[in-house]
């Protein structure tokens, strides 16, 4: 089991104490006047810069690598290609083994990288190294029905396909149904900074600067890449422009970066262009979703089935596990829940903030706002009558569940009761007006981290630990958790984070980073403030450090079903005559623990309503099926939301208590803002407009095509 | 690296001399859209002939009421500025619909009428593109055309031209002034882009070593109101998948004056000639409207992933006219009382 909080209450007493107050980023200052520095801002002496080849076909072999002409130009110091880099040894990450063989798995996979004194030097010797191919027919296009599907065996520590009861039976039986299919196209993190690593090798020591979600992640695979111990590579990552999933786990430029460093001699950096992100650092896989939900006319569920049909690559098997939320959120005596996915010749998708949840609650919620209509129930109130006492799936009691009061406090905020649940009746000159409603939902998970805590003889304290800040304010947040654990003011608690050489945590990445460092950090600043309470006298001069790791505390699975929920409101509007729409309000109400600096996490909650609203209406990476490429490869064809897109946004919160957590009591709240976002506007786009469009981003040409030929 | 020429010069003279003498030579001023393609190795000039410093960057009243604009004018300028405001709200529209405000703040008058189109297939040299490399092929005509053309293309180009200010100027009949080795010219701004037939590689009218040197618009038409308006993806900063510059004159209840162009259906801003001889002498209503637009659309030719832009041409233009007939009536009503 799950240990619940061994040390009595925490914080200890009411305040003040710093948790919960609403604290200004610690390097914020640093960042908005250009001083903190990112991956590719470090520039060791004479550092060269490195330009990546990618392939300019799908599927194939190269036949001959001509790198004489790039060689030959001025400044070039080396071209690397599978004849040779550095043989790398095999690790549990393919996407990884970069320039070892001559396939090529994806168009855009690199083929070569061309390093020099500058990098615009750099630059032109990539374009001038000459590749043959001898190609093979490929395939990108995913279907419904494609031949190659299979279910996998597990997805993310669950069964890839899932059977409860007779949903079949349950189903036919059901005198209310609907049987819908909803599509999600492939789409792209696009962090503002890009993937860039520098690398540096000294007496056998390598140390890079790498944008990353997790250095502790990243020095272990590169200790396996290049049969090094732990000890002799050092990674930094101490400021991160975003990640969202695209970061989590190591990505080619570290890799390439420390091969064309150990190749040549000289401290490298590499920076990968924009345009070649969408092919070699992940992506959302597309999603092809059929929803069935069969109900009594008592609006209660007796029937669930979602099925999923999604791609993975043929170098790597990922699943974006959208079935998943459908095992937890709603009562559903006969369930069926289906991952297929085919491996298609396309780029390696990954993780893409609340990889599952986001595409798999667009899907269910659409769905359940389609039965509320056939049921003629108020989409709030059919939630409300699903509500499960335990999780579904599993039958484990919820360690908190505040879904049903999101949907009530965030209904009264929204303006919900006075909401007309009939469609297509609200009009201004040529827009149409309608408001909908999703929930969502996160789960908590917490992994094991190190932490060290440090008394110092001034009456400081300073603590380190390995964790990673994306933007999101960890250095604020573990120094209002350690100052709460030790009774001291936030500003007397330095904290060191983003670096290998610090006590080691898990990467910033599922909605995992507070709970797992902080309760490393608690747990360590507790034993600590043990240790100066027994001291007597001055301390010594070197101060008191405290190590404390949460190997014991997080090994077990808990017994509880641990997830955030939410509550998603849209209000849209839909320009009849040009098929635009537009969000006028969104309003998210979430249950996520207790929130330990409402600033920042408020800055979260806002940022994952915004992407959802990307996801529901603007981003779209489709694939070229003859050139086997993403289509959108800049930020100018990548259309995430501009500010126009945004015009009103409140995220609110419930104050949860769930002894079952963690020492701060708290969920994370990186994701579940993404999630429940879209389809609650694909909600109020149908109560706008009385047509329901269930093929996402819903563009212009989309609503005014379906306008035109009305859909049930 | 690869190496390229930069030469600033004072005079327009002098521009045009040493674009003469400078074979692979091109213009640059505020470089938004030509420093991106020569990242992309799309571009590459021998050299750059820095024109944003030439004294070209006023706009000016005309004797005869009408505006010259010189071609380095700022986007953000131009459209601030009040007489643009006042007498060619279109103009001003379609500016502050184009780009970002930090675009705006340094693409030029100029080059924002030379942009090339953002067609995926030309701005990836991996690929094959007639425009970027004459005879190579077009893969847009059975690929990802969803924001490419329906009028005017060939099998050769499906591109189209992405400014929203070049859609504004063809609908007030602007002039743009050209000046080359030969001397001074003009072509007319619906004119001065092309359709793209076999020589889809010559996006305009401009001559090798030509410098646009200003745009010249008549003087506002007297009675009539205008608007520009944009139908994109998200509410700010993308490219037109339609767009309408519509100029209207109405006289109890009759169209006396009307001039319509269209952004985003082709690789020139369509002038709807066959609509305005439709609504000439037409009542001013939402019927004649519609008439008007569906006899330019008749010739739309869309392709597999591009037909929704017809009706939602069709649309717009229609919802525009109404709207600047509704505003006339109601001027004219207040003008009776």
């Amino acid at each position: 089991m799950s240990h619940p909080p061994e040390e009595a209450p925490f914080p200890p007493g009411p305040p003040p104490h710093p948790l919960g107050d609403p604290l200004v980023r610690r390097e914020g200052r640093e960042k908005v006047t250009g001083t903190a520095r990112y991956a590719a801002e470090h520039t060791p002496d004479g550092c060269a810069y490195a330009w990546p080849v990618p392939a300019t076909v799908v599927r194939g072999r190269i036949t001959e690598l001509d790198t004489g002409a790039a060689l030959a130009l001025p400044g070039v110091i080396a071209v690397l290609t599978h004849e040779n880099a550095p043989r790398l040894a095999p690790t549990g990450d393919p996407t990884l083994a970069l320039l070892q063989e001559d396939r090529v798995p994806h168009r855009g996979w690199y083929v070569a990288l061309a390093v020099a004194d500058t990098l615009e030097a750099a630059r032109d010797a990539a374009e001038a190294v000459q590749v043959s191919y001898a190609t093979e027919p490929h395939d990108v296009t995913l279907t419904a029905d494609h031949p190659r599907l299979y279910v996998p065996a597990e997805v993310f520590g669950g069964p890839g396909a899932r059977e409860r009861g007779d949903f079949d039976a349950a189903f036919a039986a059901a005198p209310a149904t609907v049987d819908v299919t909803y599509t999600v196209p492939p789409l792209h993190n696009h962090p503002m900074e890009p993937h860039a690593a520098t690398a540096l090798w000294t007496h056998g020591h390598l140390t890079v600067h790498d944008s990353s979600q997790g250095a502790t992640r990243v020095r272990e695979d590169l200790a396996a890449l290049f049969k090094l111990g732990q000890d002799q590579i050092t990674v930094h990552s101490e400021h991160v422009g975003g990640g969202f999933g695209s970061k989590g786990t190591p990505r080619p430029q570290v890799v390439l970066a420390a091969m064309a460093a150990r190749h040549t001699g000289r401290p490298v950096k590499l920076a990968l262009p924009r345009r070649h992100l969408p092919a070699v650092v992940g992506h959302r896989a597309p999603t092809l979703h059929r929803v069935r939900l069969g109900a009594g006319p008592d609006g209660v569920i007796t029937a669930l089935a979602h099925e999923i049909v999604t791609h993975t690559s043929t170098v790597a098997e990922f699943v974006e596990q959208a079935a998943m939320p459908a095992r937890i959120m709603y009562t559903s005596p006969h369930s069926r829940t289906v991952h297929r996915l085919a491996a298609l010749d396309v780029p390696t998708p990954s993780w893409m903030r609340a990889p599952g949840e986001a595409p798999g609650m667009y899907a269910l919620e659409s769905a359940v706002d389609e039965l509320a209509v056939v049921l003629d129930l108020d989409p709030i109130d059919l939630r409300i009558r699903n509500e499960p006492g335990t999780e579904p799936d599993t039958g484990r009691p919820f360690s908190s569940r505040h879904l049903v009061d999101c949907l009530r406090a965030g209904a009264a905020r929204f303006g919900w009761s006075s909401r007309d649940p009939r469609p297509a009746v609200r009009r201004q000159g040529d827009l149409l007006l309608g408001t909908g409603v999703a929930a969502a939902t996160y789960p908590v998970q917490i992994s094991a981290t190190d932490a060290e805590a440090h008394a110092a003889a001034d009456g400081t304290f300073r603590v380190r630990v390995n964790a990673t800040d994306i933007g999101t304010g960890a250095r604020t947040v573990l120094a209002q958790i350690a100052a709460a654990a030790l009774g001291a003011p936030a500003d007397r608690v330095r904290v060191e984070i983003g670096s290998s050489d610090l006590p080691p945590a898990v990467l910033a990445g599922g909605s995992t980073g507070t709970a797992s460092w902080g309760w490393a950090v608690h747990k360590a600043c507790t034993v600590l403030l043990a240790r100066l309470r027994e001291h007597r006298g001055p301390l010594p001069a070197e101060g008191v450090t405290v190590t404390e790791d949460t190997r014991r505390e997080t090994e077990q699975p808990s017994p509880y079903s641990r997830h955030a929920f939410g509550a998603v409101f849209a209000e849209v509007q839909v320009d009849t005559r040009t098929g635009e729409v537009r969000a006028r309000r969104l309003l998210g109400q979430y249950a996520a623990g207790h929130i330990l600096n409402p600033r920042t996490a408020r800055s979260q909650f806002v940022g994952g309503m915004v992407m959802g609203l990307g996801m529901a209406l603007t981003e779209d990476s489709a694939l070229d099926p003859v050139y086997g490429d993403f289509t959108a490869r800049d930020l100018a064809a990548y259309h995430v939301p501009a500010c126009a897109d945004v015009p009103a946004i409140e995220a609110h919160w419930l104050d949860e208590e769930d002894p079952h957590l963690n020492p701060m009591g708290s969920k994370g709240i990186g994701e579940i803002g993404i999630v429940g976002t879209p389809a609650a506007i694909g909600n109020a786009v149908w109560h706008a407009t009385g047509v329901r469009l269930r093929d996402l981003p819903l563009t212009p040409d989309r609503i005014l095509t379906a306008r035109a030929a009305p859909l049930t | 690296m690869r190496p390229f020429g930069y030469l600033r010069v004072d005079s327009v003279d002098e521009a045009v001399r040493a674009a003469a003498g400078q074979p692979g030579a091109q213009f640059l001023a505020g470089g938004t859209n030509l420093v991106d393609l020569m990242k992309l190795g799309v571009e590459a000039p021998r050299t750059l002939i820095d024109v944003s410093r030439l004294p070209l960057d006023r706009v000016e009243e005309l004797p005869d009421g009408g505006l010259r604009i010189g071609a380095t004018v700022r986007n953000a300028d131009l459209a601030a500025a009040p007489v643009v405001r006042d007498r060619y709200p279109v103009l001003s529209q379609a500016l502050l619909a184009g780009a970002s405000g930090q675009l705006r703040n340094t693409a030029t008058t100029g080059g924002n009428l030379l942009q090339r189109t953002r067609c995926g297939y030309f701005q990836d040299t991996a690929k094959p593109c007639n425009k970027r490399e004459p005879g190579s092929g077009c893969p847009a005509v059975d690929g990802a055309h969803r924001d490419l053309a329906v009028l005017g293309h060939s099998a050769h180009c499906v591109a189209t031209q992405p400014s929203d200010m070049a859609v504004a100027l063809a609908a007030l009949d602007a002039t743009v002034h050209l000046h080359g080795p030969e001397g001074e010219r003009t072509v007319p701004a619906t004119d001065f882009h092309r359709l793209p037939g076999d020589s889809p590689e010559r996006d305009t009218e401009i001559r090798l070593g030509e410098l646009l040197t200003a745009v010249e618009l008549p003087p506002p038409r007297a009675g009539a109101r205008s608007r520009y308006r944009k139908v994109r993806d998200r509410a700010s900063f993308a490219f037109a998948l339609v767009s309408v510059a519509a100029v209207l004159a109405v006289r109890d209840g009759v169209v006396v004056h009307a001039a319509l162009a269209f952004g985003g259906l082709a690789h020139r801003p369509w002038r709807a000639r066959t609509a305005e001889a439709a609504l000439h002498g037409a009542p001013a209503t939402e019927e004649h409207f519609a008439r008007a637009a569906a006899a330019e659309l008749a010739a739309a030719a869309p392709l597999r992933d591009n037909g929704f832009k017809v009706p939602l041409a069709q649309s717009l233009a229609v919802g525009v006219l109404t709207e600047l007939a509704d505003r006339a009536d109601r001027a004219g009503r207040a003008d009776n009382g």
